[in-house]
C-alpha cells in the first residue's frame, strides 16, 4: 500500500509537458447561443407579449418611418436650395428662403419624431421584458414541483435574465431595422428618380457589399462565437479558482493551475485577435465601395453637369446618399445575428412558458377553515413520481386531532413523499388524502397552506432580517409575536447574541448562521404561521449535539396542542411521539405506540434494539438483516 | 509541446510580468499606470496611434475632394473651356477619392485593430495576475470578501480597463485631430462658416458627457436594483419547497413586484435620459447644418465661396458628427477605465499574509512528528478576541489526535494551523523540530493534507477529481484511494465509472458522496499528517466505519488528526483532546475521559444515549435479545 500510494509529485515536467489529468475550469459552453432566424411559433409567442403595447408599437413605426423620411429629405432640400436658388446666372433669394423654411420644419420634424420613435420603442421594450419575466416567474409559483425537483436553478435563472435580456435586445432593434429597410429602398427610389442612369451607375456598388457579406458572415460569426465562448470558458476557469481556492491550495495545486489558466486565457486572447480581425476586415471594403461610388458620382456624374444634363445639387445630393447608404445593411447584417439570438432564447422561454401546471384549484374549490379539526387521513393511497413505479402503495392511516405521529422507516420507505402529499405537492394516483375531513384536491392549496404548517429537513432561510424571516407567512404578525415564538423554540438568545438581534439582515440563504440556528429559526418561523397542522421532516446529520438538544426541546413545544405528523430520525423524538407509523418500501407494516411496537417484536422493535442514536446510522447490512427477519416472521 | 510554443509560453509569462512592473505607482492615479501598462506593447501603440493620426487626416480630406469635384464641374459654366481639360481634372479628382478613401480604410483598420489588441493583451495580462493573486491569497482574504465581487473584479473590471486604449486613448487623438485639423481647415476657409459649421460640436461634447456620466449613475444604481430582483427570484426557486409550504406564492409575488417595479422605474428614467439627448444632439446638429446652408447659401449668392466649398462644409459636417457625439462614451470610458482600475490594482496590490519567509527552507520530514506548543490564535478580522490559547499537544506516526468540542470552540482552527491556512499568532507548530512558519509553503502542504468541511468538487471527470493534487498519478493508485474511501462501488455504478464528470455541470453527488471523494483525494497526496476538519458528518456511521478500518493501515505511516462532532468518528483515537473556548479543557484516551466523568463525558451520554433514562430497561432487554 504505501509504495502504491507513493509517488514523486512534480507538477509540471522540465520538458514543459502539462499533467495528462489537470484541468481548470470546463473545457464546453452548454447553450445553443443561436437558433433559425424565424420561428413561427415563437413570435407569435413574443407577439402576444407585444400586443398589450400595440398601439405604442404602431406609433413607433409610424415615427421612425417619418424620422426616416426626414433623413431623405434633408439632401433634397440642400439639392434644391443649390439648383434654385444659387446656380450662378439664376439666382433667387425666395428660393433660398424656402429651402431654409423647408429645413427648419424638417428638422423639427426629426427631432419630434426621433423622440417620439426611440422614447416607446425603448418603453415597450422594458415593459415586454419584465412583462415575459413576470409570467414565467408567476408560471414558476404554479408548476409543480416535479418539475422543480429536476431543474436546476441556474438554468431557470439563466432563463429569467439571459433569455429574456436577448428579446429586448431583438425587440429595440427590430422597430429600429424597419426604419433601416425604410432608408436603403428610400436612398435606392431618391437617387434612381434623381437620376436613373447614374443613380443604376452608383448603386452597383451595393451587390458588391451584399456578395462580401455574405461571404464574411459565416465565418466572421465562428469568429466571434469562438471568441465568446473562450471568453466564458476563462470566466469560468476564474470562477472555479476562486470557489475552489481553499481546496487548490490544500492540494498545493497553484503552480499546474496558473499553467492551465495561462493556456486557456491565451487560447482567448487569440480568437479575440482574430474575431478582431474580422470584423475590422469590413472597414476598408465598405470605405472602397464608398470610395468607388463616390469616384463614379465625381465622373459621371460631373461630366454630365458639365454638359448641362445634371443639375450640379443632384450631384452633390448623391454625395451625401452615398455617404449613408452602407449603414443600413451594416446594421441590417447585425439584426440578423440578433433575430438568430433571440430566437434560441424565444424558444427556451417558450418551454418554461408552457410547462402544464398539474395541480391547480378546482373551479369550485372549498377554503380550508382553521376551524377545522385538524385531523389528516390517508385512504388507500398509491403515489409515484413516474407513474407504474409506485412509492407509497395503497397506505392508510388517520391521525387524530392534536395527536403527534412519527413516520419511521429505512431510506427510500416513502416518508418524505408522504409528507409532501399532505401539502399536495403532488397529486395522487388512487386513493384520497383529506385534512380536516376534506379531500386536499377540494381545497384551495392557499388556504391548505394556511393550515398546514410544513418544516423542512434543509432550513431555508430568506435574505433579510430574522424578524422577516420568522413572520414569512403572517406578515402582520409583531415583533412580539416574533419574540414570543423565537423565545418558545429556544431561538431567542442567539438571536440576541446577533448584532442587531431581531433587526439583524441574514446572509444568502441564512449563510452567517449555523445549520442548527437556521433550524430553530425555521421551527419559530412555523410556529408563527400557527398553523393546525405541523408536518415536519427532522434533520438527520450535521447538527452538534449541544444544538440537537435545544432542537429537541424546541419540538416539544412546537407540537403543543396540534396536530403533528413528523418524520423522525432520532429515537428520542421517536419515542416521544403519541404513535409510530412504520413504512417500509412504501408500504405501512406497523403503526403503535413505542411500547406496543416494541412488544409486537417486528422492523421496529429490531431497529430499535440495533441501538443506534440515529435510524440512518444503521448500516445497511444490518437494516437488511433486520428487514428480512421481519419478513421470516 | 514544440520548442517554439514552450519559447511562447515563456514570453507570455514574462508578459504578465509587465503588470507587476507597472504597477506599484500608487500615488499617480490609475490612469496612468494603465496608461504605462498599455505603453509596454510600444509597437502596437505606436501603429495604432500613428494609424490613427493618418487615418483622420486622411478623413478630412474626403470634404475637400469633394468640394473640388463640384467647383470643378462648375468651372465651364464660368470659364466656358469644357472638354477634355475638365474632364481629365475631374478623373483626377475622382481618382484621388478612390485612393483616399481605401487608405483612409487601411489605415482605420490598423487604428481599431492594433487599438483592441493592446486592449486584449493587457486584458491577458490582468487576468494572469488576478488569476495567479486569488490562487495565492491567504485564507483570512478569502474569508473576508465575497466571492462574487472577486469574480465581478476578474471579469467586468478587467473588461473596463482593456478598453480603455481603444475606446478612451485612441479617441482623444482621433477627436483632437478632427477637430482640431478640422476647425483650422474651415476657419482659414471662411471665418463666419467655419464657426458656423463649428458651433454644434461645444453642445454636442457637453450634453453627450453629460449624458454618459449620468447613464453610468444610473446603470450601476439599476444593477444594484437588478440584483436585488436576481436575489428574489434566485432564493424563490431554490426554496421554493418554503414557499409552496407556507402558500406565500402570493407574497412572493408581492416581492417580485417591488423589486421588479424598481428596476422598470429605473430602466424607463434611463431610457428617457438617453433619447432626450440623442435627439437634442441631432437637432442642433441639424440646426448647424441649416444655418450653414442659409448663410453659405448667401454667400454663394454673393459669390463670396463657391458652391464646392458649401458643399464640402457640409460634408465636413457630417464626418465629424459621429465622432462628436461619441466623445461622451469617452468620457464614460475614462470614467469606468478609473473606478475598475482602482478596484483591480488594489486587489493586485494587496499583500498575501500567508507566504514563504524569506529564509524559508524545504521541510524535511524524517520522524513525521507534529507539534503544538503553546499555540495561541486570533483570526484577523478579530484580533482582540483569542480564538485559540495555549493549545499544545503532540502527535508521532502512526497515531491518531482527536479533536473535539462544542461549536465555535476553535476545533477546526487548530486543524487549518497546521497546513498555515492562517499563521499563529503565538507559540510555534513543528513538524520533526522545524518551524512550520519557517518551511516553504509548497513542501509544508505536499506533508500536510487536510480533508475540509465543505468539500469542493471540480467541475471535470472522478478521475481527475481524485488525482487533482496529483495529476501524473497511475491510474491504478486513483482507484486504490478510492476504494479506501468506499467510494470505488459506487462510481463502478456510474455510466461513465471514473470518466463520469461531476461538480457544478456534471453529476451531482449526495454530501456523503462528495466527502468520501474529498477523502480519497487527499489520501493521493501521502502526507505526512493527515487532517481530517469534520469531514465525515454526511457520511453515515457504518460507512465511515469500514472507512476508518480501511485506513488503519494507511494511519500507521503518518499522524491523523480527525476533528469531529460525532463521537464515533474519534472514539478509538491514541488521544482525545476536548477543546472549549479556544483551550483544551479535557485530554486522554477515549476510556480515561469517559472515567474522569467530565464534559466528553457528559458529551458521550448525549450522543448515545439520548432520551431519559427511564427506558435503560427496555434497551438491556433488547440487547439480550439482540444477542440471542
Amino acid at each position: 500500500m504505501a509504495e502504491e500510494l507513493e509517488t514523486e509529485r512534480n507538477d509540471v515536467r522540465e520538458d514543459g509537458r502539462r499533467p495528462p489529468r489537470a484541468v481548470v475550469g470546463s473545457t464546453r459552453v452548454e447553450e445553443e447561443m443561436f437558433g433559425k432566424v424565424f420561428d413561427g411559433k415563437v413570435v407569435r409567442r413574443i407577439w402576444n407579449f407585444v400586443s398589450p403595447y400595440k398601439s405604442k408599437v404602431y406609433l413607433a413605426v409610424g415615427a421612425v418611418l417619418v424620422f426616416t423620411g426626414t433623413q431623405l429629405v434633408i439632401p433634397l432640400i440642400i439639392r434644391y436650395a443649390i439648383d434654385n436658388g444659387m446656380t450662378p446666372g439664376n439666382v433667387d433669394h425666395s428660393a433660398l428662403m424656402w429651402a431654409g423654411i423647408a429645413f427648419a420644419i424638417a428638422i423639427l420634424i426629426n427631432f419630434a419624431a426621433s423622440f417620439v420613435q426611440e422614447n416607446t420603442v425603448g418603453q415597450v421594450a422594458e415593459n415586454v421584458l419584465f412583462d415575459i419575466r413576470r409570467s414565467m416567474f408567476g408560471h414558476l409559483q404554479k408548476v409543480s414541483l416535479s418539475f422543480m425537483d429536476k431543474t436546476e436553478v441556474g438554468r431557470l435563472m439563466s432563463r429569467l435574465q439571459g433569455d429574456v435580456n436577448s428579446m429586448q435586445e431583438f425587440l429595440e432593434t427590430s422597430v429600429l431595422s424597419i426604419g433601416d429597410i425604410v432608408l436603403l429602398f428610400g436612398i435606392v427610389f431618391v437617387m434612381l428618380w434623381l437620376d436613373f442612369r447614374l443613380g443604376l451607375l452608383t448603386l452597383s456598388v451595393l451587390p458588391i457589399l451584399f456578395i462580401v457579406r455574405i461571404f464574411w458572415l459565416p465565418r466572421a460569426r465562428k469568429a466571434f462565437m469562438r471568441a465568446h465562448e473562450t471568453n466564458s470558458l476563462t470566466n469560468g476557469a476564474l470562477a472555479e479558482g476562486i470557489h475552489g481556492v481553499r481546496a487548490v491550495q490544500s492540494m498545493d495545486r497553484q503552480q499546474v493551475n496558473f499553467q492551465l489558466f495561462d493556456d486557456k486565457a491565451h487560447q482567448n486572447l487569440k480568437t479575440h485577435l482574430i474575431a478582431s480581425r474580422y470584423a475590422q476586415v469590413m472597414v476598408p471594403i465598405v470605405d472602397t465601395l464608398t470610395g468607388m461610388a463616390m469616384a463614379v458620382v465625381v465622373v459621371v456624374g460631373g461630366s454630365m453637369v458639365l454638359n448641362n444634363s445634371l443639375d450640379v445639387g443632384v450631384m452633390v445630393a448623391f454625395l451625401f446618399y452615398i455617404q449613408r447608404f452602407f449603414d443600413p445593411i451594416r446594421s441590417l447584417t447585425m439584426q440578423y445575428s440578433v433575430m438568430q439570438r433571440a430566437m434560441a432564447s424565444g424558444q427556451r422561454l417558450t418551454e418554461v412558458l408552457d410547462v402544464d401546471l398539474d395541480i391547480t384549484d378546482k373551479p369550485d374549490a372549498k377554503v380550508l377553515s382553521p376551524q377545522m379539526d385538524g385531523s389528516v387521513e390517508f385512504q388507500n393511497v398509491t403515489f409515484g413520481y413516474n407513474p407504474g413505479q409506485p412509492v407509497l402503495k395503497d397506505v392508510n392511516f388517520k391521525v387524530n386531532p392534536g395527536e403527534t405521529v412519527a413516520l419511521v422507516g429505512p431510506t427510500g420507505s416513502g416518508k418524505s413523499s408522504a409528507m409532501a402529499l399532505v401539502h399536495r405537492f403532488y397529486d395522487v394516483q388512487e386513493g384520497r388524502v383529506l385534512v380536516g375531513g376534506h379531500d386536499v384536491r377540494d381545497l384551495t392549496q392557499e388556504s391548505l397552506g394556511h393550515q398546514v404548517a410544513m418544516v423542512l429537513q434543509e432550513p431555508f432561510l430568506f435574505t433579510g432580517t430574522v424578524f422577516e424571516n420568522i413572520r414569512y407567512q403572517k406578515r402582520d404578525a409583531t415583533l412580539d409575536d416574533v419574540i414570543e415564538a423565537a423565545k418558545a423554540v429556544g431561538a431567542h438568545d442567539f438571536i440576541m447574541d446577533l448584532a442587531e438581534g431581531y433587526d439583524t439582515e441574514l446572509g444568502e440563504r441564512g449563510g452567517n448562521l449555523s445549520l442548527g440556528q437556521r433550524q430553530l429559526i425555521s421551527f419559530a418561523r412555523a410556529l408563527v404561521a400557527d398553523a393546525k397542522i405541523l408536518v415536519l421532516d427532522e434533520a438527520t446529520a450535521n447538527i452538534d449535539s449541544y444544538t440537537e438538544m435545544l432542537i429537541q426541546k424546541a419540538l416539544i413545544r412546537l407540537l403543543e396542542g396540534r396536530t403533528g405528523l413528523v418524520i423522525a430520525h432520532r429515537l428520542a423524538t421517536i419515542r416521544g411521539a403519541d404513535r409510530i407509523i412504520v413504512l417500509q418500501n412504501g408500504q405501512l407494516i406497523e403503526t403503535g405506540n413505542h411500547d406496543q411496537l416494541m412488544a409486537q417484536g417486528g422492523l421496529y422493535s429490531k431497529l430499535y434494539n440495533l441501538n443506534y442514536a440515529s435510524f440512518d446510522d444503521i448500516p445497511d447490512d444490518a437494516l437488511e438483516a433486520a428487514a428480512q427477519g421481519n419478513y421470516a416472521t | 509541446m514544440s520548442s517554439d510554443a514552450i519559447s511562447s509560453a515563456a514570453k507570455r509569462n514574462n508578459s504578465f510580468a509587465h503588470v507587476e512592473a507597472a504597477g506599484w505607482g500608487r500615488g499617480l492615479s490609475t490612469l496612468l499606470r494603465i496608461t504605462r501598462m498599455c505603453l509596454r506593447h510600444s509597437f502596437q501603440v505606436s501603429v495604432a496611434i500613428g494609424a490613427t493620426i493618418v487615418a483622420a487626416v486622411l478623413q478630412l480630406t474626403i470634404p475637400v475632394l469633394l468640394g473640388t469635384a463640384v467647383d470643378q464641374t462648375q468651372v465651364v459654366l464660368e470659364g466656358g473651356n469644357a472638354g477634355a481639360a475638365a474632364e481629365s481634372a475631374l478623373w483626377l479628382t475622382a481618382m484621388s477619392l478612390l485612393f483616399v478613401s481605401i487608405f483612409r480604410g487601411v489605415f482605420t483598420l490598423l487604428q481599431n485593430y492594433f487599438g483592441e489588441s493592446v486592449g486584449h493583451h493587457i486584458g491577458y495580462e490582468l487576468r494572469l495576475a488576478c488569476y495567479e493573486k486569488i490562487q495565492r491569497q491567504s485564507f483570512s482574504f478569502h474569508d473576508s470578501i465575497h466571492s462574487g465581487d472577486l469574480i465581478t473584479t476578474g471579469m467586468l473590471d478587467i473588461e473596463g480597463v482593456r478598453m480603455y486604449f481603444s475606446t478612451a486613448l485612441i479617441r482623444v487623438v482621433l477627436l483632437a485631430i478632427l477637430i482640431g485639423v478640422g476647425a483650422y481647415l474651415l476657419i482659414s476657409t471662411d471665418v463666419v462658416l467655419g464657426l458656423l459649421a463649428l458651433s454644434f460640436v461645444p453642445f454636442v461634447a457637453w450634453r453627450s458627457s453629460v449624458t454618459q456620466l449620468r447613464l453610468r449613475a444610473t446603470w450601476l444604481e439599476l444593477q444594484n436594483r437588478l440584483s436585488v430582483l436576481t436575489r428574489v427570484m434566485e432564493e424563490n426557486l431554490g426554496g421554493i419547497r418554503v414557499v409552496r409550504a407556507f402558500a406565500a406564492q402570493a407574497y412572493e409575488m408581492t416581492k417580485f413586484d417591488v423589486a421588479s417595479k424598481r428596476a422598470l422605474t429605473l430602466a424607463y428614467e434611463r431610457v428617457g435620459i438617453r433619447v432626450r439627448n440623442t435627439s437634442a444632439m441631432t437637432f442642433s446638429f441639424f440646426a448647424a447644418m441649416g444655418l450653414v446652408l442659409w448663410v453659405g447659401g448667401n454667400k454663394v449668392i454673393a459669390e463670396e465661396i463657391s458652391v464646392g466649398t458649401l458643399a464640402s462644409f457640409l460634408t465636413f459636417m457630417t464626418i465629424l458628427q459621429m465622432p462628436v457625439r461619441q466623445l461622451g462614451m469617452m468620457v464614460n470610458s475614462f470614467a469606468r477605465a478609473s473606478t475598475c482600475g482602482s478596484r483591480l490594482f488594489s486587489l493586485l496590490d494587496l499583500d498575501i499574509q500567508v507566504k514563504d519567509a524569506p529564509d524559508a527552507q524545504k521541510l524535511e520530514v524524517t520522524e513525521g512528528t507534529l507539534r503544538f506548543d503553546n499555540v495561541d490564535f486570533a483570526y484577523p478580522n478579530a484580533p482582540e478576541r483569542p480564538a485559540l490559547k495555549h493549545i499544545s499537544f503532540e502527535g508521532r506516526k502512526g497515531e491518531t489526535i482527536g479533536i473535539v468540542g462544542p461549536p465555535g470552540s476553535g476545533k477546526s482552527t487548530i486543524a487549518h494551523l497546521i497546513p498555515r491556512f492562517y499563521d499563529t499568532t503565538g507559540g510555534s507548530i513543528t513538524i520533526d523540530g522545524q518551524d512550520i512558519s519557517k518551511a516553504t509553503l509548497a513542501s509544508l502542504r505536499q506533508a500536510v493534507a487536510v480533508v475540509q468541511q465543505d468539500s469542493f468538487l471540480f467541475t471535470t471527470t472522478i478521475e481527475n477529481n481524485i488525482a487533482y493534487g496529483d495529476p501524473w498519478a497511475k491510474e491504478h493508485r486513483i482507484e486504490r484511494a478510492s476504494e479506501f474511501a468506499q467510494l470505488h462501488n459506487y462510481v463502478l455504478g456510474l455510466p461513465s465509472q471514473y470518466g463520469t464528470v461531476v461538480g457544478e455541470r456534471g453529476v451531482s453527488l449526495s454530501g456523503g458522496q462528495r466527502q468520501r471523494l474529498s477523502i480519497a483525494r487527499t489520501l493521493m497526496l501521502r502526507p505526512a499528517v493527515m487532517v481530517f476538519d469534520d469531514s465525515t458528518a454526511a457520511i453515515d456511521a457504518a460507512t465511515e466505519q469500514r472507512i476508518r478500518s480501511a485506513m488503519k493501515r494507511f494511519a500507521k505511516d503518518r499522524v491523523t488528526i480527525i476533528v469531529a462532532h460525532r463521537l464515533s468518528s474519534l472514539m478509538h483515537a491514541d488521544q482525545i483532546l476536548f477543546v472549549e473556548d479556544g483551550e483544551i479543557v479535557e485530554r486522554g484516551t477515549h476510556e480515561e475521559l469517559l472515567a474522569k466523568g467530565g464534559r466528553y463525558k457528559a458529551l458521550y451520554d448525549l450522543q448515545i444515549r439520548p432520551g431519559d433514562d427511564m427506558l435503560e430497561d427496555t434497551t438491556e432487554q433488547a440487547n439480550k435479545e439482540a444477542e440471542d
